[in-house]
């Protein structure tokens, strides 16, 4: 692939089908912004997958999922162009996802996710081309064929508990030796050395050859960019590369939308009711302390600006705290100018945006630090003592303990508001100030009923 | 690794009686004291063995069917695919010589001859010879590895002690060797109608069981998983003493192989013939054992409660065994609606009883060794012959020549100048020609067919790759 600076020509797809295996990065050009959004686009598909199957999501509603995220995410305005947004959005992603193991790990099993899926909704022709190109060398069993295998094969079915439905006619016979998993637990029926194949074992082989083509591949693609892509493009792609697999990808709350504000006298109720743990720690630890080390101030203090707090309201409050410490004038020399730099009004004038789950979880709090994502960085004992204090029940603890165990820690956090506010959330926690913005939805709509 | 143990205990014949037997004795068929004075001692030892290896051992037939065709004339036979063999001895003295390779027929012959071999084991075709194989590596490119092995299975009778009462151990008799009759019937259908293979040979072992050999060239070329996977597909039994229930159907349905099995060959041998060789009803502590299959205490109670008292009196005529059985299975099998547990339970009891049970580890791995037809057991002196799929209820174990025997037969024809080979004077003539007519023309012939046609198509791919 080519990456320029300006229009790219389009190369017209070879497959028959719009499912893209991805066996070589094609020949096409491609702009530098379309490099990275497309693969962002591509990230919210893969990530929306990963988020519905650490819920446990059925493989049907999986299916749903991938649908409804592929459909919002990769269309593009020229439908010729569909295909070519497909194709490089999942090259660059393996630049993305080929340094380390997890990423490895991760990319491998959505990609495999989103091509199982897409793979049972082509068309019978289509699939049979696909898996030709797998060389894999299965034939089609033709209708009166079936039909006269057709109790044989509704017995195996039937015989691992997956009876044969209406809908389930399509069947491919293989060399046997081809299916050693299928034919070792008795799962197809096996007629003069040709194992009859039903779909949704196919579509698992299939998926299986896709994984391990794409995990030769991403291994190569790792060397070739340790070795010399990286250093090459370290002006132009690379620190796109690089900041792409930490993306957040939800409304940024740089501008506090329903809430416009805050005031401080407020402020203790709110974090009370409405602050996600990791916050509300900090938030405790500077009553407490009188004073955040630089982490904690950066989470803290963006925080508090997402939620609402206008800047003069922002230095009273930060001042209030830490003059009790340090006093007014050294706060007035040494902190109150890097509050003003969040709130861009210093220096580059950036307009800093409150952290993100995925920032705050990958952060590491040394010693005296409080900032970071409890639910990663504290002990289970100090978790567990952290829940109780928000009231969460015993269950409910025990499940939250169980997802972090998992490591899936944002999901941790969804199940803590969901204790504490009796009811669900359904789009998962992935931004603090996502947390308190629909608490604070909770909380209102509960002040009207009781009103 | 040389295994020394103490010698076996057997009775040495003086030179006289044996060495030169065949050519000095005088026969007179007519004459019984004539057959005394040619019997043979029913023993095993070095000296028969050197007669057998000299005059009756098939060397050329096994050479040929080693061969695969490869023997030939054709360019594209491969000369170096038999000396690429493993054979394998076990000497007097359980002394073991592995990785034993031959070039030709005659070094074959010669060697067996000369070493006289208490057990002779064939391996699979490396990638070189075997006498070579030092300097190869283990892995990398240039390895000592199997490329090619028969399909082999093994199946013996003392993995069925927990369901046969009349024998244990070693011994074997009419009425627990019908287990391995039905074995042969269901693998052998299996692998010939699910797996499409043609060129399979059944050998008894000696003793107490059979070994099977797929010689297909697909099955030779399998892979160890793919071994795995048929063994596994063959697999039913799965326990060990501390599991009660050791077979077990949780399906809607069986799958149409083991159905098949079960209503051609398990489920009438079952109430036919094993129910009543084991009398497996007959005592309390024998049909406990098939209760314990019932995961249901109110249906094993009443069954109990029926037959203890029907212990005192036994006015039926009919069989105690036959009786118990139809109570069982009109129980489990009548109309009320069963629990997940009982649904096939009836199937799983026959199973349990009668189903093959393979030795997994014989099957899963290309480098595994196995005896070769025709050796003689060291502990029965009989000889290890082939067994025909399609009659096997009509093979008797305890039939099978031993070779004494076969050396008295010997002795008694020696006149007889009408046939080419010792062998076909003796019992052992019809177990040859069988293995001749039955397996290995129909292979030689699929073989000679197999290596001209991808000689062909290689020709006609080089043509091709050729034209512009």
């Amino acid at each position: 692939m080519e990456i320029y600076g300006y229009q790219r020509k389009a190369l017209h797809s070879d497959a028959i089908s719009t499912l893209p295996l991805y066996r070589s990065a094609p020949p096409l050009d491609v702009r530098l912004e379309d490099f990275e959004l497309f693969a962002i686009d591509r990230l919210r598909v893969l990530k929306g997958i990963s988020d519905g199957l650490s819920r446990g999501k059925k493989p049907e509603e999986i299916d749903n999922l991938a649908k409804d995220l592929w459909k919002a995410n990769m269309r593009h305005p020229e439908a010729s162009e569909v295909v070519n947004k497909d194709i490089i959005s999942h090259f660059v992603l393996r630049l993305v996802y080929c340094r380390t193991e997890d990423l490895r790990k991760w990319f491998l099993s959505m990609e495999t996710a989103l091509f199982r899926y897409r793979f049972r909704l082509e068309s019978a022709e289509a699939q049979r081309a696909l898996m030709a190109e797998f060389d894999l060398p299965y034939k089609a069993v033709s209708n009166s064929e079936f039909e006269s295998m057709k109790d044989n094969l509704g017995q195996v079915a039937r015989s691992i508990g997956q009876p044969l439905t209406p809908a389930d006619t399509k069947f491919y016979t293989v060399p046997f030796e081809e299916v050693p998993e299928l034919v070792a637990g008795r799962r197809v029926f096996v007629h003069k050395g040709h194992a009859y194949v039903a779909m949704n074992q196919v579509v698992s082989l299939v998926a299986t050859q896709f994984r391990s083509h794409l995990s030769k591949a991403l291994i190569l693609t790792n060397r070739k960019w340790t070795s010399s892509i990286r250093e090459q493009e370290k002006d132009r792609l690379t620190p796109i590369v690089e900041a792409l697999c930490t993306s957040y990808l939800g409304p940024d709350y740089s501008e506090p939308r329903e809430f416009a504000e805050i005031s401080i006298r407020d402020i203790d109720q709110i974090a009370m009711s409405s602050f996600p743990l990791c916050m509300r720690h900090l938030f405790e630890k500077l009553r407490e302390d009188h004073h955040l080390k630089h982490g904690g101030r950066m989470q803290l203090g963006l925080f508090l600006k997402g939620v609402g707090l206008k800047l003069d309201d922002a230095l009273a409050f930060w001042k209030a705290e830490f003059s009790q410490k340090v006093g007014a004038e050294r706060f007035d020399k040494e902190y109150a100018y890097s509050i003003r730099h969040n709130y861009g009004r210093e220096g580059k004038r950036t307009d800093y945006t409150p952290f993100s789950c995925q920032k705050i979880i990958s952060s590491t709090p040394g010693v005296g630090d409080h900032h970071g994502c409890p639910y990663r960085h504290f002990s289970e004992e100090n978790l567990r003592a952290a829940l109780g204090k928000m009231r969460v029940n015993s269950r409910a603890v025990e499940d939250v303990m169980d997802k972090v165990r998992n490591r899936h820690y944002q999901l941790a956090c969804t199940l803590t508001f969901e204790a504490v506010h009796g009811t669900s959330c359904d789009a998962g926690i992935n931004h603090p100030n996502q947390y308190f913005s629909e608490s604070q939805k909770v909380v209102q709509s509960k002040q009207v009923e009781d009103v | 690794m040389l295994l020394l143990s103490s010698r076996a205990q057997h009775t040495t014949m003086t030179r006289e009686e044996i060495g030169n037997g065949s050519e000095d004795m005088v026969i007179d068929e007519c004459e019984p004291e004539g057959r005394e004075r040619n019997s043979v001692p029913d023993e095993f030892n070095a000296n028969y063995l050197k007669v057998y290896y000299g005059k009756l051992f098939p060397h050329a037939d096994i050479f040929k069917w080693i061969s695969y065709g490869n023997d030939g004339k054709h360019p594209a036979c491969d000369q170096s695919y038999f000396s690429r063999r493993e054979f394998s001895y076990t000497l007097d003295n359980d002394i073991y010589l592995r990785y034993q390779s031959f070039n030709s027929a005659s070094e074959l012959e010669n060697s067996i001859k000369e070493k006289c071999p208490f057990k002779i084991d064939i391996g699979p075709v490396y990638s070189v010879d075997p006498a070579k194989r030092h300097a190869y590596a283990q892995t990398g490119d240039n390895v000592f590895t199997p490329v090619e092995r028969e399909l082999v299975f093994d199946i013996d009778i003392t993995d069925y002690d927990d369901v046969r009462y009349c024998c244990s151990g070693a011994d074997v008799c009419l009425d627990c060797w019908p287990l391995m009759t039905v074995a042969i019937k269901v693998i052998d259908t299996s692998l010939r109608d699910d797996f499409g293979f043609n060129h399979i040979l059944w050998v008894f072992s000696g003793r107490r069981g059979v070994h099977c050999w797929v010689c297909d060239g697909k099955a030779r070329r399998l892979t160890n998983e793919q071994r795995a996977s048929i063994a596994e597909y063959f697999r039913v039994y799965k326990g060990n003493e501390n599991s009660l229930k050791k077979v077990s159907f949780t399906g809607l349905a069986l799958h149409p192989f083991l159905a098949r099995s079960y209503s051609e060959v398990l489920k009438d041998f079952f109430k036919s013939k094993l129910l009543l060789s084991q009398k497996l009803f007959s005592t309390e502590e024998r049909y406990e054992k098939i209760l314990e299959m019932i995961p249901d205490e109110s249906i094993t109670s009443e069954l109990r409660g029926k037959w203890q008292e029907n212990k005192r009196s036994s006015i039926s005529k009919e069989d105690t065994n036959v009786v118990r059985w139809q109570q069982l299975k009109h129980i489990l099998q009548s109309g009320r609606p069963k629990a997940q547990g009982l649904r096939r339970c009836v199937e799983e009891i026959v199973f349990s009883f009668t189903y093959p049970r393979l030795d997994m580890e014989v099957s899963k791995h290309m480098n595994h060794l196995l005896k070769a037809p025709f050796c003689v057991h060291p502990k029965t002196g009989r000889v290890c012959v082939p067994i025909d799929p399609n009659c096997c209820e009509e093979f008797d174990p305890t039939a099978v020549p031993t070779l004494s025997k076969l050396l008295e037969e010997m002795n008694m024809g020696t006149l007889r100048a009408d046939v080419d080979n010792e062998w076909d004077r003796t019992s052992l003539g019809k177990s040859i020609r069988f293995f001749r007519s039955s397996f290995l023309q129909p292979l030689l012939k699929s073989c000679k067919e197999e290596i001209e046609n991808s000689y062909n198509a290689k020709l006609q791919h080089s043509k091709n790759s050729m034209s512009w």
